[in-house]
């Protein structure tokens, strides 16, 4: 009895059920995002397309990916017969878990933040890059062409935009000085950063939501999954629930860079010009709506351009994305030495 | 210059094609193109060129306009329409002819290619907009067009 009461006194005083009820929480909220952003694209592109969309189950469809998550959750686990079983099996946890592992970083309100380390957004762009191993595993251990190809292309497309999202931001850290994401906000408060930093920040938003479209492996740049030519890509052999995950994965990584894009461009949980300062929860509020225009942003990519051919893939990242935005870079660094930044 | 003047033509053309979307994505609530069709069934209208079944108009005195001639006949490539027809001494004139005893149209065996009704000369037959053509029996699928005690309308054959 004594030995319990000890161990429960040890976890209460090292915070460890702390750190636990708060990752439990994370991952329902999470979860329930996952599925709410997957309905969302459903209608969104059924808007885009002059169609309704799901409307069946529940009210106006409301309920439609829990009943799909539902049917996942209750189906068998298939695989092929040479699949490399324990890489196979680990695959989906290496992308669910580094795209959960992003969102700790986060800094959705005042003081809603699981996770505030100094390097939040190094730790970001490394967490985010550990993905693409799960999807290579995934690809390679399936035994299957199509899931190989896939795979593949994927990691040539991951490795080649992670440069310019690394360097997009990197650009913005230049103007402020941190990679601390909360610190980040505090110096927004003169101003969202893409104010501050106008011309070289626009350029520098709008490389990285190219980039950040192309490192979600999200149409146009959905070579990866390319269902015409593969398919589904690197998931071609997943079922049930280990398929929900590479899902799921999918849109909230959709999430975590239209949240990073809010964070570091549009004053993340700052209300413009401080309408509602005196309302703390209202930061939520103004980051979800920020999140989510840019989430229907890349939505609208989706549902309007067609997809990229590899070639045509390389050469955007290579001789148009990359050099502009070096040259962004040192005319940011110029811009920050001359104080040429606009402050309100 | 021809970098700078691509990446401008590029942007210029992707944004070209968001309007075009986006347009659409305002649209949406009204412009629907989608029929919820169990829900509508009473109100649904098909458009003009569906092709259903074929029907034989009648008007209010129960006349039709085939003559009997069997172009359709000769022209269905499936053998889906049979024509029963007999010579009939016409009222007025007192002289024989051709009439239809019954126009039978085999639903089962049509693939709605339109042959019949683009090859008759006066327009007896046309295309009907239903839809909802399935039956529990296939000799229902076996319809004779013309009504009992119809005629042809007198004129038409000349």
């Amino acid at each position: 009895m004594n030995s319990i009461s000890n161990m429960i006194d040890w976890f209460v005083s090292t915070g460890v059920l702390n750190m636990a009820m708060i990752a439990l929480i994370y991952l329902t909220v999470f979860a329930v995002l996952g599925l709410f952003l997957v309905l969302l694209e459903r209608k969104v592109a059924a808007w885009f397309q002059l169609r309704i969309g799901p409307n069946r189950v529940g009210y106006l469809g409301l309920f439609q990916t829990i009943a799909d998550a539902l049917k996942l959750v209750s189906k068998e686990l298939t695989g092929t017969v040479k699949a490399d079983k324990f890489l196979y099996n680990l695959a989906p946890y290496f992308v669910i878990v580094t795209s959960l592992m992003a969102l700790a970083v986060f800094p959705f309100t005042r003081d809603l933040q699981a996770f505030d380390i100094n390097i939040g957004v190094f730790f970001l762009v490394a967490i985010s890059s550990i993905g693409v191993i799960g999807i290579l595993l995934g690809g390679w251990s399936s035994n299957n062409k199509f899931a190989l190809i896939g795979a593949m292309r994927s990691g040539v497309q991951t490795i080649s935009y992670e440069l310019s999202v690394g360097i997009s931001l990197l650009t913005m850290v230049i103007l402020t000085g941190s990679l601390q994401l909360s610190e980040i906000i505090e110096v927004q408060k003169s101003g969202w950063l893409i104010v501050q930093g106008h011309i070289p920040a626009i350029i520098a938003f709008m490389i990285y939501m190219i980039a950040g479209t192309a490192e979600t492996n999200r149409a146009p740049f959905d070579m990866v999954e390319a269902e015409s030519e593969l398919g589904a890509g690197y998931h071609t052999e997943y079922s049930g629930m280990k398929f929900a995950y590479f899902f799921l994965a999918e849109f909230i990584n959709m999430f975590i860079i239209a949240a990073l894009a809010t964070t570091v461009f549009f004053g993340g949980w700052l209300s413009p010009f401080g309408i509602t300062d005196s309302l703390p929860w209202m930061g939520l509020f103004w980051f979800l709506a920020k999140t989510f225009v840019l989430v229907f942003l890349m939505m609208w990519f989706r549902w309007t351009f067609p997809r990229l051919r590899v070639d045509q893939l390389l050469t955007l990242e290579w001789k148009y994305l990359l050099p502009i935005n070096l040259v962004n870079l040192v005319l940011m660094a110029v811009i920050v030495w001359l104080n040429l930044t606009i402050q309100i | 210059m021809g970098y700078f003047s691509d990446i401008y033509h590029g942007i210029g053309t992707l944004l070209t094609g968001m309007r075009v979307t986006g347009k659409y994505f305002i649209n949406a609530r009204k412009g629907a193109i989608t029929q919820q069709y169990p829900d509508n069934r009473d109100t649904l209208q098909m458009f003009e060129r569906f092709r259903g079944e074929v029907v034989m108009p009648h008007d209010e005195n129960n006349e039709h306009s085939c003559t009997g001639c069997q172009k359709c006949e000769l022209a269905c490539p499936n053998g889906s329409i049979e024509i029963i027809w007999d010579r009939v001494i016409d009222p007025e004139t007192g002289k024989k002819k051709k009439a239809i005893d019954q126009h039978i149209y085999h639903l089962g065996m049509c693939t709605q290619c339109g042959l019949c009704v683009d090859a008759c000369p006066s327009d007896a037959i046309k295309w009907a907009q239903n839809f909802e053509n399935s039956v529990y029996d296939r000799t229902q699928l076996t319809r004779i067009l013309n009504k009992p005690g119809s005629k042809v309308r007198a004129g038409v054959e000349e």
